[in-house]
């Protein structure tokens, strides 16, 4: 078995005439933490997309363990996407469904395990995330932080191979952060899988992430250690890591000089 | 002058491409929703669900409109009919305009009024809150356990809608024209018993609010699944779902009725 869970070529995919990806490759490996960063509207949230399926690239291939993403049929798609989860920035809960259904939706959908069973299952994934209090709440009684831990509840229900996080940390106040920061290097301990976390969000990932790959302008900047790349020469990875205003990414958006504009 | 005819031009052409790339996408989408609809089978709470939520919860506006049109059209025919000395026939002018014509197209268009923008704002929501790419993610297929339990809950629901409409409204009439302005309840009855026929009337009028139904129901989940994921886009949506609606109604009825009543 390959040690490389998610295998990135020449990845080309645009929207409208805007071009997202521009050749990029990158390897993800089988266990641990890999975290994707770049600047927002880098395409991080569509490189998950097009790993999970939902989208096509123009160009390039994706593999998922072995399986190339975008030439499996429907059924075959589906059966692998029952060993990927997926946290979605908004939690992406049903909102007509508790939170108890909500995480025995996958089970229930996908398995023909008995009530009792899929009870003790819910029960179990969520004492995981602390919330096992809270199973009979509605999706509307819950905070941001805690639809978040709901859906990591749903995304781990099925024993996953990778879990996808998108953007986890946004909009959290620092308790839900710490919380979800370390319930993510938990269960990825715990689980021993394959982690991937879109971000930009750069102490809290870089302190939990194995693996870390910078993301600009459609390729991959730098990818490396945490540590190596806090130590990095490169003055985009060191304007990014510590969000300087000016620098390889400039203050000013592209425009003619300002006395030509006044004189105007 | 020319650049801006030409703009003009263009702008059509694009307005033009722009509505058959959507109709194109409607009618695929339309067959994907059918074909979802085998699942059913499998799983008919999600049926009985939306039938709920789609037909029932839209009785009671259909129940009051459907007495105050029979009441309405009572008292017009009523006072058309008095001056030949015909106004014996109220009972089975009202029958057969109900059966015939207002019952399908009012209860349609009523039914895009309420349970089609509730669909389309339901299922754009979702859209918008990431619950049909979740759905995607766990490997559960939307038009299946979202998109065909809806469209078949509109599709039965719209037939049975149409019925109690009309017969509610036959009531409403016999409330007005027999117990308000006094006509014989003998009358009243047997004319429609003689002249209502079974296939002419009734199955054509059911026809026709099988046919609204579809119409109505489809307009109302694609809006909901094609729209921008937006506060804007879903506003927009729910009004081009009424829009639509009632248009496609209003012109299928002529083409439905030229079709069935020929002499």
């Amino acid at each position: 078995m390959s040690d490389i869970l998610v295998k990135i070529r020449d990845l080309h995919f645009s929207r409208g005439d805007r071009k997202i990806f521009d050749g990029l490759s990158m390897d993800i490996p089988r266990r641990g933490i890999t975290a994707i960063m770049g600047p927002s509207g880098s395409g991080k949230t569509t490189l998950l997309k097009l790993i999970g399926g939902q989208l096509t690239p123009d160009q390039g291939s994706i593999e998922v363990d072995g399986l190339n993403v975008h030439q499996l049929s429907t059924r075959k798609l589906f059966e692998l996407r029952q060993r990927m989860g997926m946290l979605f920035q908004s939690g992406a809960l049903l909102t007509d469904l508790s939170v108890f259904e909500n995480v025995a939706y996958p089970l229930r959908e996908h398995t023909k395990l008995n009530d009792a069973m899929i009870r003790h299952l819910v029960l179990l994934k969520l004492n995981a995330v602390g919330l096992r209090g809270a199973a009979q709440m509605m999706p509307s009684e819950l905070s941001g932080g805690m639809s978040r831990r709901v859906a990591l509840a749903r995304a781990i229900a099925l024993d996953p191979m990778m879990i996808m996080y998108d953007e986890p940390f946004t909009g959290q106040d620092p308790i839900s952060m710490g919380v979800l920061v370390s319930l993510i290097s938990e269960l990825n301990k715990a689980l021993n899988i394959c982690s991937i976390v879109v971000s930009h969000d750069v102490p809290d990932t870089l302190s939990i992430s194995d693996t870390v790959h910078f993301i600009s302008a459609g390729k991959v900047v730098e990818s490396g250690s945490p540590e190596a790349l806090r130590e990095s020469q490169s003055k985009w990875t060191h304007q990014f890591i510590h969000g300087d205003a000016d620098g390889p990414v400039p203050f000013h958006y592209p425009a003619d000089p300002i006395m030509e504009d006044l004189c105007r | 002058m020319f650049s801006g005819l030409i703009d003009r031009v263009a702008h059509l052409g694009a307005a033009t491409i722009h509505s058959f790339r959507r109709l194109g996408r409607g009618s695929v989408f339309l067959l994907e929703v059918i074909a979802s609809c085998a699942s059913l089978f499998t799983r008919p709470r999600l049926l009985i669900k939306q039938l709920y939520s789609v037909g029932v919860q839209t009785l009671i506006i259909i129940v009051v409109a459907g007495l105050f049109v029979g009441m309405v059209m009572a008292l017009q025919s009523y006072y058309a009919l008095i001056d030949f000395g015909a106004e014996d026939s109220v009972g089975v002018m009202v029958a057969l305009s109900l059966m015939r014509e207002l019952g399908p197209v009012v209860t349609a268009l009523l039914f895009a009024g309420r349970a089609g923008s509730a669909l389309t704002a339901e299922i754009g929501l979702m859209k918008a809150t990431e619950q049909l790419s979740g759905m995607e993610m766990m490997a559960v297929n939307p038009m299946q356990r979202i998109v065909a339990p809806r469209f078949m809950a509109g599709v039965i629901s719209m037939p049975l809608l149409a019925t109690i409409f009309s017969a509610v409204g036959v009531i409403g009439a016999y409330l007005v024209a027999v117990e308000l302005l006094g006509l014989d309840s003998g009358p009243f009855w047997s004319q429609p018993q003689n002249k209502v026929d079974l296939y002419l009337d009734l199955y054509n009028g059911i026809i026709k609010s099988v046919v609204f139904g579809v119409v109505a129901t489809w307009i109302a989940v694609f809006e909901g699944y094609d729209c921008i994921p937006t506060s804007e886009g879903l506003g927009q949506a729910t009004t081009r779902t009424v829009v639509h609606s009632s248009l496609a109604i209003l012109f299928l009825d002529f083409v439905l009725t030229a079709l069935m009543f020929t002499k």
